[in-house]
């Protein structure tokens, strides 16, 4: 087996931190001109001096890292960098199967020559170097993040523990019904529990994220029309929708046709009517809309659709505000995605993965992907694709750890929770626009549902402070931004979901943060932020001089 | 239960008198009546933690966790090393979103810059992005941007490449009218290319698999060569570990890589997350799917990464967009560059080369127990097919009760008797389990 350095070995110097400043990786080894060669600054924990800006020179092995992401404003050098020519973490298990040698294996015209180059690193720099890159990250569990449109509430820790269960990790997908009983219950379960709370007949738990149940949907309505005798050809959507909606529509394989806001800033109905024809395949809406209004005129608006024959589809990025309160299929919605890792406590992780499951009423059951999970007579869960399924719309059963952590979130909850946590999404958002009303434009300014949004025009206008400056500034107040500049149809927006996790106290605070930025708005807040890891990034020339990997950087 | 909501009582009635209402009931107001659920969710009421994770445990528990597995088919059971769980499911990872703030953003940025060097390197590819669904909903993105660069709907699929990618390559082929043409494999169990086609079908992407579907080595050169004839992208779906020991396909000239990165860093999961690796050569990176990050700098000179050329993507191009990718598997990304990083240089060869020895041991312990047949004959990397004396589906069943998962049976497509089984043997496999795995097989399908 392999000796991991840095465990227990009997090597003295701590590497890269904790001790004095010899002994600290790569010295020793055949590098010059290394960054901070100016002679590392000893102090407490050995930190080494910050850099003082500007790309640091080419790899070198071994690069010096430092604990001052925490402390200070070190750049954290790339694994690339700290890797030093011998050095590993692997060890593998013994297997007693005979050994080999690659050229007996593969055959020569396969076989590469070289190993990829990886990096070469101890498991100690590696704990080191991804641990001060968390130090880098803003995240829920740390404080407030009004992200709207996004959902970012508190993702309870038991969905963490239940989605970590052996019995769920170690499953293979493809393992036969019988030995995985326990799995297919749970995606039977949580599928009625889905459709209990949207008003649906039957759902796919497949789509792995909101745009691909989107795009679900889509494929679903075709099907529909399809089979009666014509696809059609438009689907209609707000023109506050969000962006991915046309793009599904796009790839669905429709002409987008925007409909107007009215002033009230929900769907224009006289303006909808006006766009519906035997063409229309179906409507895209979201309700509570992006504006976090609720589409009051809902059952109008539907029954406008359905006479002619097109279908609703529900874009359930906004679902949070509605739980036990009403529900997509009561207001006459065809199809219904959800995003559960918005609504249901399924963690972001950075961008993902997440889940997009597309629930539908019973006449669009029959279209749904395969295979679902579905109880037989004997009690027995068993896999089932519907008679004229649109096929599959991912690989295996769809991310299906994410679907415990939702199952599990929607259990601890319960139906009484639930609705719960719409009334106080509703209650923060609202107290939320209350508290900024004369500190901020209010343009839609009536009760909303679980975000609100607000705008910088006056400030913009009168002290030059766009909605750019005020996110950067709420960084530096220890708030994550809101959602800037969308919906579309608002300039200088900024959307703000508190979500209900959020206490009053921190509501507080956040408000008093965003009244702070205002009344101290001026000229220096284009310098903000001032206390975050980096300042204000450059995109325009990462976009002009791209830098995709580390090896597309310049030489030094 | 509480909803995981902070609020008191007496919170709310202040925040309610804040707003001048009087009641919860009064902020959903503009729902009009008639849509009000009444009487609540037909949900039962929630539970304590305990209770809720003693639900969970049973489900688990009805689950076989057990079984030695030699099933694969693109899900395959590698160790995962200690540092994944406890670096990647840090909870800064873990409860962020969406890079869209990089002052605060640094850490996910950073290591999805790592994850597409990595990745951007064991493709032999220029630019990666910051991950996709899985190797299906990857292998749809390829198809798609092949389509939108050569302006042409035709696609050659080999049906070396996995069959349920294939059919979702279809499902979605329904919305953007792509002509999906599949080319069988030959009775070596590769891909058997048609020598020469018509002008009018020629394709815009050439997609094949490598290693594939029955675990053989593709002649990778010869679909690029192919894909070269027809002024086609050529895409090539790999395995992330046998690039350890395969040439990539960059080197052997393909345009686009795909594949499924779950070997690294992702435990079997009944299939999810996954993650949907991409990458291209430069050439394309303007019509990239999802999320891209480059290196930059902040205003005071500090390397800075950031999310970038942010035009490609969905919200801005509305329906303009050739991908509506949004959310994406940055969390399982990170995971498989903790994975790799800490398998190294070494590691990942010497991973490659011990599923491959495996693979070879337990292929030849099978293929030598009376009945038992090659299903596609010639060279094998980490996986492999045999046709069975029996049903592979009662094969299966009957390992079960033996303690294994035996491996995956394989579509009639492949073998219209039903006794078509896909085998895979990871480095956790030792000669031991595979020794004891033969002698059962043997003993069941006699």
């Amino acid at each position: 087996m392999s000796g991991h350095e840095g465990q227990g070995g009997p090597v003295s110097g701590h590497e890269g931190q904790g001790g004095p400043v010899s002994g600290h990786e790569g010295q020793g080894g055949p590098v010059s001109g290394h960054e901070g060669q100016g002679g590392p600054v000893s102090g407490r924990n050995g930190r080494m001096r910050a850099h003082d800006g500007g790309p640091q020179p080419g790899p070198a092995a071994g690069g010096r890292a430092t604990s001052a992401p925490i402390v200070g404003r070190a750049e954290e050098p790339t694994i690339f960098e700290l890797s030093s020519p011998g050095r590993r973490a692997w060890s593998l298990r013994a297997t007693g199967v005979p050994d080999w040698p690659a050229e007996e294996l593969v055959p020569a015209e396969h076989l590469r020559p070289e190993p990829v180059e990886v990096a070469e690193l101890s498991e100690r720099d590696l704990v080191g170097h991804m641990t001060r890159l968390t130090h880098r990250q803003y995240s829920v569990d740390l404080g407030a993040y009004p992200l709207g449109s996004c959902t970012m509430k508190y993702n309870p820790k038991l969905c963490d523990e239940a989605s970590a269960l052996p019995g769920f990790t170690r499953v293979h997908p493809a393992a036969p019904e019988a030995v995985a009983q326990g799995w297919l219950g749970l995606l039977g379960e949580l599928e009625g529990a889905l459709c209990a709370i949207t008003g649906m007949h039957a759902a796919t738990l497949q789509p792995p994220a909101g745009a691909s149940g989107e795009l679900t949907g889509l494929l679903l309505m075709r099907a529909w029309h399809t089979e009666r005798g014509n696809p059609r050809s438009k689907v209609v959507i707000p023109d506050s929708a969000h962006g991915t909606n046309p793009a599904s529509v796009t790839l669905g394989g429709y002409e987008t046709v925007t409909v107007p806001s009215d002033e009230r800033g929900c769907v224009d109905l006289a303006a909808l009517r006006e766009v519906l024809d035997e063409e229309v395949a179906g409507i895209m809406l979201t309700n509570p809309n992006t504006l976090g209004l609720f589409e009051e005129d809902i059952v109008e608006i539907a029954a406008a659709v359905h006479e002619v024959g097109g279908l609703l589809y529900y874009d359930g990025a906004n679902l949070n505000a509605i739980l036990g309160v009403t529900r997509p299929g009561d207001m006459g919605f065809d199809i219904v995605h959800m995003n559960l890792h918005k609504t249901f406590a399924v963690p972001h992780g950075g961008g993902g993965p997440g889940a997009g499951p597309v629930a539908v009423s019973e006449r669009l059951a029959p279209y749904l992907p395969g295979p679902r999970s579905v109880r037989d007579d004997s009690g027995a869960w068993r896999w089932e694709t519907p008679a004229r399924s649109i096929g599959r719309v991912h690989g295996w059963h769809g991310n299906a750890l994410a679907l415990v952590r939702a199952y599990a979130y929607i259990v601890a909850c319960g139906g009484d929770g639930l609705r719960r946590v719409a009334e106080a999404a509703v209650l923060n958002a609202n107290w939320i626009r209350h508290r900024l009303r004369g500190h901020y434009d209010v343009p839609y300014d009536r009760p909303c549902m679980h975000e609100c949004v607000v705008a910088a025009q006056t400030l913009k206008r009168d002290r030059g402070v766009r909605a750019l400056d005020v996110a950067k500034r709420l960084l530096d107040e220890g708030f994550h931004s809101p959602t800037v500049y969308f919906p579309l149809i608002v300039p200088e927006a900024l959307m703000i979901e508190p979500t209900e996790t959020e206490s009053p106290e921190t509501l507080a605070a956040l408000a008093e943060a965003f009244i702070r930025i205002a009344e101290e708005a001026g000229e220096a807040d284009a310098e903000a932020p001032r206390g975050t890891p980096v300042r204000r990034v450059d995109e325009a020339r990462a976009a002009r001089r791209l830098i995709p990997t580390f090896d597309a950087r310049p030489p030094a | 239960m509480t909803g995981f909501v902070p609020h008191t009582d007496t919170d709310i009635e202040g925040m309610l008198a804040d707003l001048g209402l009087g009641s919860v009931d009064e902020l959903f107001a503009v729902v009009p009546a008639a849509l009000r659920l009444a009487g609540g969710l037909d949900l039962p009421a929630g539970r304590s933690e305990a209770d809720t994770l003693e639900h969970l445990g049973a489900l688990a528990g009805r689950n076989r966790a057990d079984l030695v597995c030699f099933a694969g088919a693109g899900a395959y059971d590698h160790d995962i090393p200690a540092v994944v769980r406890h670096l990647a499911l840090r909870s800064e990872f873990v409860t962020a979103y969406t890079p869209y703030q990089p002052e605060v953003a640094q850490g996910v940025l950073q290591a999805l810059f790592e994850y597409q060097t990595l990745l951007a390197r064991l493709t032999g590819m220029e630019v990666a992005n910051a991950s996709l669904y899985d190797g299906a909903t990857a292998t749809v993105e390829a198809v798609n941007l092949a389509v939108a660069a050569i302006g042409r709907p035709s696609v050659w699929l080999s049906q070396g490449v996995h069959p349920s990618w294939r059919a979702v390559v279809h499902t979605f082929a329904a919305g953007t009218g792509h002509d999906v043409v599949e080319v069988p494999l030959g009775p070596a169990g590769v891909t058997a290319w048609p020598a020469g086609v018509g002008e009018g079908s020629a394709p815009a992407a050439v997609v094949v698999q490598q290693p594939n579907h029955l675990g053989r080595l593709e002649d990778v050169g010869a679909a690029v060569a192919l894909a070269r004839t027809h002024g086609a992208l050529s895409v090539v779906a790999a395995d992330p570990v046998s690039a350890g020991l395969l040439r990539t396909p960059g080197e052997l000239g393909a345009d686009i890589a795909v594949g499924e990165g779950q070997p690294f860093g992702t435990a079997l999961s009944f299939g999810g997350p996954y993650l949907g690796l991409f990458a291209s050569r430069l050439e394309h990176v303007r019509r990239l799917p999802g999320r891209l990050v480059g290196e930059t700098v902040d205003v005071d000179g500090r390397r800075a990464y950031v999310t970038t050329l942010r035009t490609r993507e969905q919200d801005i191009r509305r329906e303009k967009a050739s991908s509506n990718v949004c959310t994406n598997q940055t969390l399982i990304a990170v995971a498989f560059a903790v994975h790799l990083a800490w398998l190294g240089t070494t590691g990942l060869r010497e991973l490659a080369l011990r599923c491959a020895r495996g693979t070879r041991y337990a292929r030849e312990a099978l293929l030598a127990i009376d009945g038992v047949e090659p299903l596609g004959d010639g060279p094998v990397l980490r996986e492999f097919a045999v046709r069975t004396p029996v049903p592979a589906a009662t094969l299966v069943e009957r390992m079960v009760e033996e303690g294994f998962l035996a491996g995956v049976p394989l579509e009639p497509e492949y073998d219209p008797d039903g006794r078509g089984l896909l085998v895979a043997v990871t480095e956790r496999r030792t000669a031991a389990e595979i020794d004891r795995y033969a002698a059962t097989f043997e003993k069941v399908v006699r």
